[in-house]
C-alpha cells in the first residue's frame, strides 16, 4: 500500500449559527457559503478521511477519540439553544480511531477511544461535519482537546495521527474547529448588529489570517501563546489547535493558504481557511521550537501557572546530557547500518545497529530519550557526580522501548531479539527492579541473557543492553 | 407576590459537589456502568446530608451547576420536564445516566425575572431537546435519589473567564441576592445547592480500575492546605472570609469556585455567620470535595 498523505487542512468556526441561522446575518451567511466551498474542495481532493480536532470537546484524561461507527443524537448548544436543535448521524471510521489510539500510546500519549450510545458530540464537531461532509460520504474521526496538554503533547498527537495515515495509505483532510478571537458579547444581541468584539481582536484576527493566507502555519503555531494572551478567553488553555494542525503539516511554513471567509459570530472571530499542502514558495521559519517525537510522560501540571512555566519545566526536565555526560554524535552511516531518528543519539562514532546476514547487531542501548536526551527515572548522578535517586524500572522500560524503536526502524520488532547482554552499574540495588521489567517485556520474547555488573556507563544511566536480533527479510 | 406577603424560606444551603464518580460508585439503576464501590467517604457524607434533611419539609431544590457553562449570562431550565440520557463527555466510561426530572418553572422564572430587573443577563432555556449536564444530574441524584422534588437549575455564567474572579463574584453576589428575594417572595420552602468541588486540579491519568482507592489522594499539599482552610471557615461560620479570599483561593487552588457557585450560595444564604455542618470531605481524581450544609432553618434570624 502506498504512503498515505494529508491532502488539505481547514480551519472552521464552531458556533451553531452557520447551521441554524445563516439567514439572520449576512456574515453568518458568508461563512456558510465558505463552508460550502470548503466542502466542494474536500470532495474534489479525493479525500477518504476527515479528521476533526475540536476545541469544544475538552478532555482531562489524555485525548479521546470517537470510535462509535454511527453516533446519532440531537445537539443543542449550551448558550444558543434558542436557535434550535441539530440532529446528527455521522459516519465515523472506527478502525482508524482505534489505530490512532494505539499510535498515540506508541508515542507515549495517554489516549482512549469513546464509543457509547448517546455520547454528546460537541458543537464544533457537529457544525464541521454537518457543513463539510453533509452527505456523510467521507468517513470521519474526531479527537478532543486536552485541557492540560502543552505544545509537546499536542504536536505528538498530530504525529501519531500521521503515522496511521501513512501506514494505512489514506488521503486525509485535517480540520480544526475553533474560533480565532473567542471573546463573545456577554449579553444577547440583535443578529444584524454582530461584529468582532473589539478592534484589538479584529486586528489580531486579521494578522493571523494574513499569515495563514501566506501559508505560514508554523509561524501561527509558534505565536500561539502570544495570540492566546492577547485575544483569547481561557476556555481552553492556549491557542493549541494551531499546534496540532502545524504538526499534521510537518510544521511547515510554505503551504498554500486561502482565507475563504472571516466574520463575527456573536463577537468571536470565525474564519474558514484552506491550507493546501502545495508549496507556496514562502520563506522558512524564523525560529523553531523543539521538534518532539515522543511524549515523555506526566504533564508537569502542578508547577504550570502559565504557558511560559510549562515551557521552562519541559526544558529543565529534559536535562540535556551535554551538561551531564559526553557530547552526542550523529550515528555513522554505512551500507549495512540501521539508524533511527526515534532512538537516542550515540555518544561516539557508531551506528544504532548493523545488519550482517540474517542478524542485526545493536550498539549498547540505554534509556536516554530521543530529542530531549532526558532519562526516564532520572539520572544516577548530577553534573558534579553527586549521586541522585533514580528509578531502575523506569530506566529499564525506556531501554526496551529504545530497542523496539531501532528494531522497528529495521523493519522488525521486539519479538526478533535473540540474545541480550545487560550491564548494571549497581547490581545489588537494581537487579530486582531490572529483572521485574525484563520479565514483563523481553522475558516474554524469550532471548538468552547475560547480566553483568560494571563500574560505570558513559552517560548517567544505570542500565544498558547489548542486543543481537534476527534481521527481517530484505524482500 | 410581595416580600412581606410571603412565607418563603430557605431551609438549607449546601455545597454539594458533582464528580460523576460518586454516582458511578453507587451503582444506581439509572447509570449504565457498574463499579465495585469507591469514594465511600464522600458517599457517606451525602448519606449524612440526606439524613439531616430527612424530616425537613421543602418544595423545591435550586441548583447551580458549573457544567452547564454559559458565556452570555445566566440561563435557567425553563420546561416542566426533562428526560434523556446524560453521558459525561470527560468520563463517559463512568457516567451514562438515564434521567427524568421535573422543573419548578414558576420559581425559575421568578428568579430569572428578578435577575433581569437587577440588570443581569439572563435567559430561559426552553428547547426540549436540551440535555441536562452531568453536574446537575450527579448533584441531583446524590442529594435526592428519589428525584421527588422539582428543581430550579441555573447555568454557570463564566464571567470569571471573561473578566476576573472579582467581577465574577460581584455578579454572583447579585444573582444570589435576587435568588434569595425570589425564594422568599415565592412562598416556597427551598433547599439551595452549589454543585462544585473545592481545589480542582485533576490527575491526568486514570487507573485501570477507576475506583481503585489506593490511587486516590489530593494532587498536592498546597491543594490540601487550601481545602482545609476553606473547610475551617465553613465550620466556624466565617463566610465573609471565604468571600474575601475567593480570588486567592480560586486562582491558587484552581478551585471550581471559578464557576460562581460558592459565591452565589453564600450570597443566597445572606452570608451566614453560623457554622456550616461538614458532612464529608474526600478527593476524586485528585480534586478536593466537601459536602457542607448551612441549616438556615435553625437560624431564622439569618433568613429575614
Amino acid at each position: 500500500m502506498s504512503d498515505g498523505e494529508l491532502v488539505g487542512s481547514y480551519i472552521v468556526p464552531v458556533h451553531p449559527h452557520t447551521v441554524l441561522a445563516a439567514d439572520q446575518n449576512e456574515g453568518w451567511g458568508r461563512l456558510r457559503d465558505a463552508f460550502g466551498e470548503a466542502a466542494q474542495r474536500i470532495k474534489d481532493s479525493g479525500a477518504d478521511l476527515l479528521i476533526i480536532y475540536s476545541t469544544t470537546w475538552p478532555s482531562i484524561i489524555g485525548h479521546q477519540i470517537i470510535a462509535d461507527p454511527n453516533p446519532e443524537w440531537v445537539m443543542v448548544d449550551n448558550d444558543f439553544h434558542d436557535l434550535g436543535s441539530i440532529p446528527y448521524s455521522f459516519n465515523i471510521d472506527d478502525k482508524f480511531a482505534h489505530a490512532w489510539n494505539q499510535a498515540n500510546e506508541n508515542r507515549g500519549l495517554k489516549s482512549r477511544t469513546v464509543a457509547y450510545h448517546g455520547f454528546p458530540i460537541d458543537v464544533g464537531s457537529v457544525v464541521a461535519l454537518k457543513l463539510l461532509n453533509p452527505d456523510n460520504a467521507i468517513p470521519a474521526v474526531i479527537v478532543s482537546s486536552n485541557v492540560y496538554a502543552n505544545r509537546a503533547e499536542t504536536t505528538v498527537l498530530a504525529k501519531a495521527c500521521m503515522d496511521v495515515i501513512k501506514a494505512t495509505g489514506r488521503k486525509a483532510v485535517a480540520v480544526t474547529a475553533m474560533s480565532l478571537s473567542n471573546r463573545m458579547f456577554t449579553k444577547p444581541i440583535d443578529p444584524k448588529d454582530d461584529k468582532i468584539h473589539s478592534l484589538k481582536d479584529d486586528e489580531w484576527n486579521r494578522k493571523i489570517l494574513e499569515f495563514l493566507g501566506e501559508g505560514r502555519l508554523e509561524d501561527v503555531g509558534q505565536l500561539s501563546r502570544t495570540i492566546h494572551r492577547q485575544i483569547r478567553v481561557n476556555k481552553v488553555v492556549a491557542f493549541k489547535p494551531m499546534w496540532w494542525l502545524s504538526g499534521m503539516n510537518q510544521n511547515r511554513n510554505n503551504l498554500t493558504g486561502e482565507v475563504l471567509a472571516y466574520e463575527a459570530i456573536h463577537g468571536a472571530g470565525g474564519a474558514v481557511v484552506h491550507l493546501d499542502p502545495a508549496a507556496s514558495g514562502a520563506g522558512d521559519k524564523e525560529y523553531d521550537e523543539d521538534d518532539v517525537e515522543y511524549f515523555l510522560g506526566e504533564r508537569n501540571v502542578l508547577d504550570a501557572q502559565s504557558d511560559e512555566t510549562e515551557i521552562v519545566s519541559e526544558i529543565v526536565s529534559a536535562k540535556p546530557s551535554n551538561s551531564n555526560g559526553p557530547a552526542l554524535w550523529e550515528p555513522t552511516e554505512s551500507k549495512d547500518s540501521v539508524n533511527s531518528a526515534a532512538a537516542p543519539k550515540p555518544v561516539g562514532a557508531y551506528p544504532h545497529a548493523r545488519r550482517v546476514g540474517d542478524l542485526l547487531y545493536l550498539s549498547g542501548v540505554g534509556p536516554r530519550q530521543p530529542g530531549t536526551n532526558s532519562i526516564p527515572g532520572g539520572p544516577i548522578h548530577d553534573a558534579d557526580g553527586k549521586p541522585l535517586e533514580y528509578d531502575i524500572k523506569a530506566q529499564t522500560h525506556a531501554v526496551v522501548q529504545n530497542i523496539t524503536r531501532i528494531l522497528e526502524e529495521a523493519g522488525g520488532s521486539i519479538d526478533d531479539v535473540l540474545d541480550v547482554t545487560s550491564f548494571l552499574v549497581d547490581m545489588d540495588r537494581d537487579f530486582k527492579g531490572y529483572n521485574e521489567v525484563w520479565a514483563e517485556t523481553l522475558g516474554k520474547v524469550g532471548p538468552t541473557r547475560t547480566t553483568l555488573a560494571i563500574r560505570a556507563l558513559p552517560t548517567p544511566i544505570a542500565v544498558e543492553m547489548k542486543v543481537i536480533a534476527k534481521a527481517p527479510s530484505l524482500e | 407576590m410581595g416580600l412581606f406577603m410571603s412565607k418563603g424560606e430557605i431551609v438549607a444551603g449546601c455545597l454539594a459537589p458533582h464528580p460523576p464518580h460518586l454516582v458511578y460508585a453507587e451503582n444506581p439503576e439509572q447509570n449504565e456502568p457498574t463499579a465495585e464501590g469507591g469514594w465511600e467517604q464522600l458517599r457517606w457524607g451525602y448519606e449524612r446530608l440526606r439524613e439531616s434533611l430527612a424530616d425537613v419539609e421543602y418544595d423545591a431544590i435550586v441548583l447551580l451547576s458549573p457544567h452547564w457553562q454559559t458565556y452570555i449570562g445566566t440561563h435557567f431550565l425553563g420546561l416542566p420536564k426533562f428526560k434523556s440520557l446524560s453521558v459525561d463527555p470527560v468520563f463517559p466510561n463512568l457516567f451514562r445516566y438515564h434521567y427524568d426530572l421535573s422543573i419548578d418553572v414558576d420559581l425559575a422564572r421568578q428568579i430569572h425575572d428578578k435577575a433581569a430587573d437587577a440588570g443581569l443577563a439572563v435567559k430561559m432555556m426552553e428547547n426540549p431537546d436540551f440535555r441536562v449536564d452531568y453536574g446537575t444530574i450527579t448533584t441531583g441524584h446524590m442529594f435526592n435519589p428519589q428525584w421527588d422534588k422539582p428543581l430550579v437549575v441555573l447555568s454557570s455564567n463564566r464571567s470569571r473567564d471573561y473578566y476576573s474572579v472579582e467581577v465574577m463574584q460581584e455578579m454572583m453576589m447579585e444573582l444570589g441576592r435576587v435568588t434569595r428575594e425570589a425564594i422568599l417572595a415565592s412562598g416556597k420552602k427551598v433547599v439551595v445547592l452549589a454543585s462544585n468541588s473545592l481545589s480542582h486540579r485533576h490527575f491526568t491519568t486514570e487507573s485501570a480500575i477507576p475506583e481503585d482507592m489506593s490511587k486516590e489522594h489530593i494532587t498536592s499539599h498546597a491543594m490540601h492546605l487550601w481545602d482545609m482552610r476553606m473547610i475551617e471557615y465553613f465550620r466556624t461560620g466565617q463566610s465573609q472570609r471565604i468571600l474575601d479570599e475567593m480570588p486567592e483561593f480560586t486562582e491558587q487552588a484552581i478551585a471550581e469556585s471559578d464557576g460562581g457557585g460558592l459565591s452565589w450560595l453564600l450570597s443566597t444564604l445572606d452570608i451566614p455567620n453560623y457554622p456550616g455542618i461538614l458532612h464529608g470531605y474526600g478527593t476524586i481524581i485528585g480534586t478536593g470535595n466537601a459536602i457542607v450544609e448551612w441549616p438556615e432553618r435553625n437560624h431564622k434570624e439569618g433568613s429575614e
